[in-house]
């Protein structure tokens, strides 16, 4: 075989070695730190866009965050003016409808004094118009005429009997 | 039919001589030269557009870099990192060698032995020198595995010895005999195609199985080159 003839092993063994390190010296200098820095751009532009989108979430999520406590804000804010509102318009109705009973209770009262007064002063005409009927009425019957203390005493006894 | 090793013979292009040793520039020598130009040309201009999104040709390029830098991270550590442009270098020298040889009418530099020897004396006498770099004299206990009682020395000793001197042999010889005797077989196929006539068509239908074999090997063996490279690495700089 070709292979186990000494005759070109020197010559095979120089030109080995003046390719390989040719081709280690261009390498290790040209195309290794090439591919080296491309692959380490790569990487590091990963590692930037993973960070980029890593803030942008954050960042997306505080504004989720301030958004649902405007809203919860706004909510509790709602439910108070909604309360305090209500609560007025009752109280005011509740005023109002405390006026208007005493307004009522007032005239009620203010009604049943006028009815009084009336009642009394009818009363107090019934008697004269009593007397006065009893006088006529025995000077007619009997002829004798009676005098007003009596005629008032009879018709004042009457009327407490008749009470 | 041609002789099937035929194909391995060395021819001299220019005949030349330094100093009264033979180093003419054989065929042999030419496909070293291609294969450079052609290591050189496509690590580098297939990065040259420096692409974020690699094309194919620069992905390519970027799979061979990071798959040998991942065999140094694995196989040595972090201690590996300044030799990993001479296993790069060793990697890609043999794996063009190899595939080169797949071209018909090539020659195939790493089917020599004294090639493939003069490949593996460099890491032999490179990892031996880091070897003794790291620990000085204390790398002597290579030879002698830790915990072993001191009256095993006798027999450990000229072992360990002996495995660690093969180490070049067994690099050279394995891709050497892989890459003949692959050639070989492709040779004498061939040589069956063009004698069995019609028949040809057995061995040819063959060929096509062995030939994708023969491109599965150049890998592999430009692999176990370069890991076996790595693992002797890493013993010379751990110890074990």
């Amino acid at each position: 075989m070709p292979q186990f003839d000494p005759h070109f092993f020197s010559s095979q063994l120089f030109w080995l070695y003046v390719t390989f390190i040719f081709l280690y010296v261009v390498l290790s200098t040209l195309a290794m730190p090439k591919i080296g820095a491309v692959l380490e751009e790569r990487q590091r532009k990963i590692d930037e866009n993973l960070d980029k989108a890593a803030k942008l979430k954050a960042e997306a999520e505080a504004a989720v965050a301030v958004y649902e406590k405007a809203l919860a804000d706004a909510r509790a804010e709602a439910q108070r003016v909604l309360r305090a509102t209500g609560d007025a318009l009752a109280h005011k109705a509740e005023e109002q409808q405390k006026a208007l009973g005493e307004r009522l209770a007032q005239q009620v009262q203010a009604g049943e004094a006028r009815i009084g007064q009336a009642k009394e002063q009818a009363l107090a005409n019934l008697r004269e118009v009593a007397i006065d009927v009893a006088k006529a009425a025995t000077a007619r019957l009997t002829g004798i005429s009676v005098d007003d203390a009596a005629a008032s005493a009879a018709v004042a006894s009457a009327l407490e009997e008749r009470r | 039919m041609a002789n099937p090793v035929e194909q391995f013979r060395i021819e001299p292009l220019v005949p030349l001589e330094i100093g009264g040793v033979n180093v003419s520039f054989t065929n042999s020598a030419l496909f070293m030269v291609v294969s450079i130009c052609l290591v050189t040309a496509f690590l580098t201009l297939s990065v040259r557009g420096r692409a974020l999104v690699p094309g194919r040709w620069q992905s390519m390029a970027e799979v061979m870099y990071e798959f040998v830098a991942n065999m140094i991270r694995d196989n040595v550590g972090s201690k590996g990192r300044k030799y990993f442009p001479f296993i790069f270098t060793l990697f890609m020298f043999v794996l063009f060698g190899n595939l080169i040889g797949m071209v018909p009418y090539t020659f195939t530099y790493t089917s020599h032995i004294i090639v493939t020897f003069g490949l593996a004396i460099v890491v032999f006498v490179g990892v031996t020198i880091i070897g003794f770099m790291h620990h000085g004299l204390h790398y002597f206990r290579m030879f002698f595995p830790h915990g072993a009682p001191l009256a095993t020395a006798v027999i450990l000793v000229p072992i360990e010895l002996i495995s660690y001197c093969s180490r070049p042999f067994s690099l050279a010889i394995r891709l050497f005999a892989n890459m003949t005797v692959g050639h070989i077989i492709l040779k004498v196929m061939a040589g069956f195609v063009v004698a069995l006539g019609v028949f040809g068509i057995l061995p040819m239908a063959f060929l096509g199985g062995v030939t994708l074999l023969e491109f599965g090997i150049a890998l592999l063996q430009a692999y176990v080159f370069t890991i076996l490279s790595c693992i002797y690495l890493h013993d010379a700089i751990h110890m074990h």
